[in-house]
């Protein structure tokens, strides 16, 4: 039997508000004469993290590198083929665990596409008071919830409840989206690139507003984004994905300003700085990423890092916690003092 | 920021508004509602009784006193068997479509809802049908079934479902990718309600203007199908029945040998430009 | 590229056996019992007997299935009840006629379709395009055999140019390309053109608009090449498409014969389903359309080969 979800905090701060445990989803590719399975491509290849309770995990990467699975493997809106999530200590959508149904009311979820992420044919006020709806909860008690929503989201709801999302403009989109996921008062909301189709002065408005509700429900965010300069302004701790994988993981002062994993280092490299003195000389990475249907053996990263040696061919990086920095691990044999890099950190 | 744009306003509504600004729609719609009316209350419009014979009167040209548009070749009055003649062909040609909409909507919306096999399976199927040019699909299936009403009705119904399925699987596959769907199913919603809610919704008007382009090849076939002996049996009006009988009198009356024809072409052409003016009102493109 | 043809010719296989089905179905369909819609109502008892051992009545549907396709795949479609002939000389004569009468109207047609879209196209909002687009909505929407009507009346009975009914002098048998013998062609060619017409028209008119409006065009107008090179361009761009477009239509047109061949007498397939209708002669029913649906079905089949050897862009893998 599924347990009901607890809507009060089970086990305390210190257990982890969602652990992700050796997460794996492929896609098949088919094609040929009778439509089999040619190949498939790897977006998420076994990662493991953590979700603490009331922090923003930023979780970055190029596209292509497995956010957005990663992203709705957490709503589960697509089914991992291996692997598992636990919900505050409980099992998801196992026999004596948390239902599905049940995890949904806790965990939501913000699209990066603010039009296509609202039925065109409902008013905005009925989008949000769907999902209660759907709970069980009276129409006029969902279409309050709604209301009172769309005021704390910054609209008001005499002008906008009524109004159908194109009649609304993409950053008055965004905020009934999230109202819509905060909706079923859940605890983890997931942002995949929620602002990153908003003009800039929009993003900070709604990057302010995410701020302020978190606060004010005592939420935990995992935020997606391509965008290095947005995750460290709203992240506690960031994760580094690269081709299905996580590089690296840390806290953000530790990510931003020592990066461990040279993957980490290009990337920031990459990123323009207005300060001359943080412009960094390392080289940025060249070529495109290799391509997930194939990636490479060994360290993923290996074809395009300036420190490859014949381990990274070979074998494949493991998380390793850095001697100092607690909770700041990195998946480069660089930082394993028994991988048999040339360039391994010694011992401390 | 428009915050304070004008009051909100519905879906349908600014289609109705759009529909009323286009002349072309607005007259056909014009022409159909006459027509339509006039069969419905053929008894009280009609000027006489469209079964009376009279081997006196037969095939008089359009404009004889008492007979307006002339006589058949039975000598029934024309414009009497034309105003009623419209509630068989109409009923024959847009019963095949409804059904056709109810049947094919289900199968399209089930077939692109579900994906997998289930959509391989009833495709599948629909390709089968699909790969008979549709006049020969309707009368295979009227000419194995046997001449009558029911039998043509069932024949063209069996004609509209495989293209009606398809545009709703493709529209159904479309709006199942959106994120609104997703948003749904990640708030715990089940498939049912998600179908009602907001798949539904997005598919129906796409797949009804496509729908309302039918009625006009369904008129044409139905009639059709009476004119080769297969739909109405005699002596029952019907506008492609009458057509064949007076096929014999394009000598004598080719005027009025033509109007049953006239009408078909009528009622066709209008639906058509109702369809058109309706898909450009409701911005759909398929 | 090799790999798609091959895939779409093993698509083509299910296809083609569920076709066979339904037309194997079209004799359980109809009412009464199958051994009496193949026999002549006179037959005798022991007739009955050979029938029923023949065609295999007493045996379960799915082996009846498979003698019949492979009888039919021998040739053998059956003997028509009317006449006592092979159903398959019966249907193989009469498309024959049908195929010269599609041949004709779809030259006519498409040739005056596809120049009417282009024109029409390529001066948007003119009098050319509203002359178009009136034309192929009527093209659409007119009762064909009523069309054919009209036009033998007008033609025939007003004006005696041409004859509104048969397939020649001396019937269908002694055909010869002279003009004692077309000019029976022409009313149901040219009423059958219509539909096509209006089709290739507004399907033409619409390539060539979303040719028009595509940045490559701007980009040749700038290089400085002249409106007929651009014209030229808009011909290859549209021209796999609109193929693709006239194939299917031809098929329809082979299939959808049967109204106007029963207006004009004309001796096609068309006819012989009218004939089987009226005669309830349902092996002649069954073979006629088995063949026109089967000659569909390798239309098909060959309008995507040659769409894809025709474009470039589609590398279906």
């Amino acid at each position: 039997m599924s347990v009901p979800a607890p809507d009060a905090d089970l086990g305390g701060p210190a257990q982890p508000l969602l652990a992700v445990r050796g997460l794996f989803r492929h896609f098949p590719i088919r094609g040929g004469l009778f439509n089999r399975t040619t190949a498939t491509v790897q977006a998420v290849d076994g990662i493991d993290f953590d979700v603490v309770k009331g922090e923003t995990l930023g979780i970055v990467g190029e596209s292509g590198c497995g956010k957005s699975t990663t992203a709705r493997l957490l709503v589960r809106l697509l089914d991992p083929d291996r692997g598992e999530l636990v919900y505050d200590g409980l099992p998801v959508g196992t026999q004596d665990g948390l239902s599905l149904r049940e995890m949904r009311r806790h965990v939501q979820m913000v699209f990066q596409d603010s039009f296509a992420s609202l039925n065109p044919r409902l008013t905005v006020a009925d989008s949000i008071a769907f999902g209660p709806r759907v709970h069980g909860v009276p129409a006029a008690e969902a279409t309050a919830r709604a209301r009172d929503l769309l005021a704390r989201v910054g609209l008001a709801p005499d002008a906008f409840g009524r109004r159908y999302p194109h009649e609304l403009s993409g950053g008055q989109r965004q905020r009934v989206n999230i109202a819509r996921a905060l909706a079923l008062r859940p605890r983890l909301v997931i942002l995949d690139e929620a602002v990153s189709a908003l003009d800039k002065s929009v993003e900070a408005q709604v990057l302010n507003l995410l701020q302020d509700l978190k606060a004010e429900f005592g939420l935990t965010y995992v935020f997606i984004s391509h965008d290095l300069n947005v995750v460290r302004y709203i992240s506690d701790r960031v994760l580094v994905m690269y081709l299905g994988r996580i590089v690296e993981i840390g806290p953000v002062d530790a990510i931003y300003g020592a990066p461990r994993h040279p993957y980490t280092r290009a990337l920031l490299s990459a990123m323009p700085s207005m300060d001359p003195d943080r412009r960094t000389l390392e080289a940025p990475i060249a070529g495109d990423p290799p391509n997930p249907i194939n990636p490479p053996p060994g360290c993923r990263f290996h074809t395009r890092c300036p420190f490859a040696a014949d381990v990274c061919r070979t074998r494949m990086p493991e998380l390793v916690a850095a001697p100092v920095a607690h909770g700041h691990l990195a998946a480069c044999h660089m930082a394993d003092p028994a991988s048999g890099h040339p360039q391994a950190e010694t011992a401390a | 920021m428009s915050e304070l744009a004008g009051p909100a306003r519905g879906y349908w509504s600014n289609v109705l508004r759009r529909l009323m600004r286009d002349r072309v729609a607005l007259a056909c719609i014009l022409v159909l509602a006459v027509i339509l009316l006039a069969a419905i209350f053929a008894p009280l419009v009609a000027p006489g009784d469209p079964f009376r014979a009279s081997m006196l009167r037969r095939l008089r040209p359009i404009g004889t006193p008492g007979n307006l548009l002339g006589t058949d070749e039975l000598g029934r009055d024309m414009l009497t068997r034309l105003i009623y003649g419209g509630r068989l062909s109409l009923f024959t040609g847009i019963v095949p479509v409804i059904n056709a909409f109810a049947i094919g909507t289900f199968l399209g919306v089930f077939a692109g809802y579900s994906g997998g096999r289930a959509n391989m399976a009833i495709m599948r199927t629909i390709d089968v049908f699909y790969a008979f040019p549709s006049v020969l699909l309707a009368i295979a299936i009227s000419g194995a079934l046997g001449a009558g009403i029911f039998n043509s009705i069932v024949s063209l119904t069996v004609v509209f479902v495989p293209p009606i399925a398809r545009v709703a699987e493709s529209v159904t596959t479309q709006v199942r990718s959106l994120d609104f769907v997703d948003a749904a199913r990640a708030s715990g919603a089940g498939a049912l309600t998600i179908i009602r809610v907001h798949i539904l919704g997005n598919v129906l008007g796409p797949v009804f203007v496509y729908a309302t382009g039918l009625v006009s090849v369904s008129m044409i076939l139905a009639s059709g199908l009476s004119f080769l002996g297969l739909g109405t049996k005699p002596p029952e009006a019907e506008w492609g029945l009458m057509l064949n009988t007076l096929r014999t009198a394009i000598y004598a009356q080719p005027l009025v040998a033509a109007l049953p024809g006239a009408m078909i072409f009528a009622v066709s052409i209008c639906f058509n430009l109702f369809s058109d003016g309706l898909r450009q009102a409701m911005d759909v493109k398929l | 590229m090799l790999q798609y043809l091959l895939r779409r010719f093993v698509y083509a296989i299910p296809i083609a056996l569920g076709v066979s089905v339904v037309c194997f179905a079209l004799v359980h369909i109809s009412p009464g019992d199958p051994l009496a819609s193949v026999l002549p109502p006179d037959a005798s008892l022991e007739m009955q007997q050979i029938m029923r051992q023949v065609y295999g009545f007493d045996r379960p549907l799915p082996v009846q299935f498979g003698f019949w396709l492979w009888r039919a795949l021998a040739g053998d479609l059956g003997v028509s009840i009317a006449t006592g002939r092979p159903v398959a000389g019966e249907v193989w004569h009469a498309f024959g006629n049908t195929f010269m009468l599609a041949a004709l109207a779809a030259a006519f047609g498409f040739s005056a379709g596809a120049l009417l879209g282009l024109v029409a196209g390529y001066w948007r909002g003119g009098w050319i395009d509203r002359l178009a687009s009136t034309l192929s909505i009527a093209g659409i929407s007119v009762p064909h055999y009523w069309l054919g009507m009209v036009l033998a009346i007008v033609f025939s009975v007003q004006l005696n140019w041409l004859p509104a009914t048969g397939a020649g002098p001396g019937g269908s048998a002694d055909w010869t390309w002279d003009w004692a013998h077309v000019r029976f062609l022409v009313l149901p060619a040219l009423t059958m053109s219509v539909i096509p017409l209006g089709i290739v028209a507004r399907s033409v008119r619409a390539l060539v608009g979303d040719i028009l409006s595509q940045e490559f065009v701007d980009a040749l107008r700038a290089k400085g090449l002249p409106e007929s090179g651009i014209f030229l361009h808009i011909l290859k761009n549209a021209a796999p498409t609109s193929l693709a477009v006239m194939g299917l239509q031809l098929g329809y047109l082979l299939g959808g014969s049967i109204l106007i061949e029963t207006v004009f007498a004309w001796p096609g397939t068309g006819f012989l389903l009218g004939n089987a209708i009226l005669q309830r002669d349902l092996p002649l029913l069954q073979g006629t359309i088995l063949v026109l649906a089967m000659f569909f079905v390798v239309l098909n089949l060959l309008v995507d080969v040659a769409q894809t050897w025709l474009d470039p862009r589609i590398k279906r893998a």
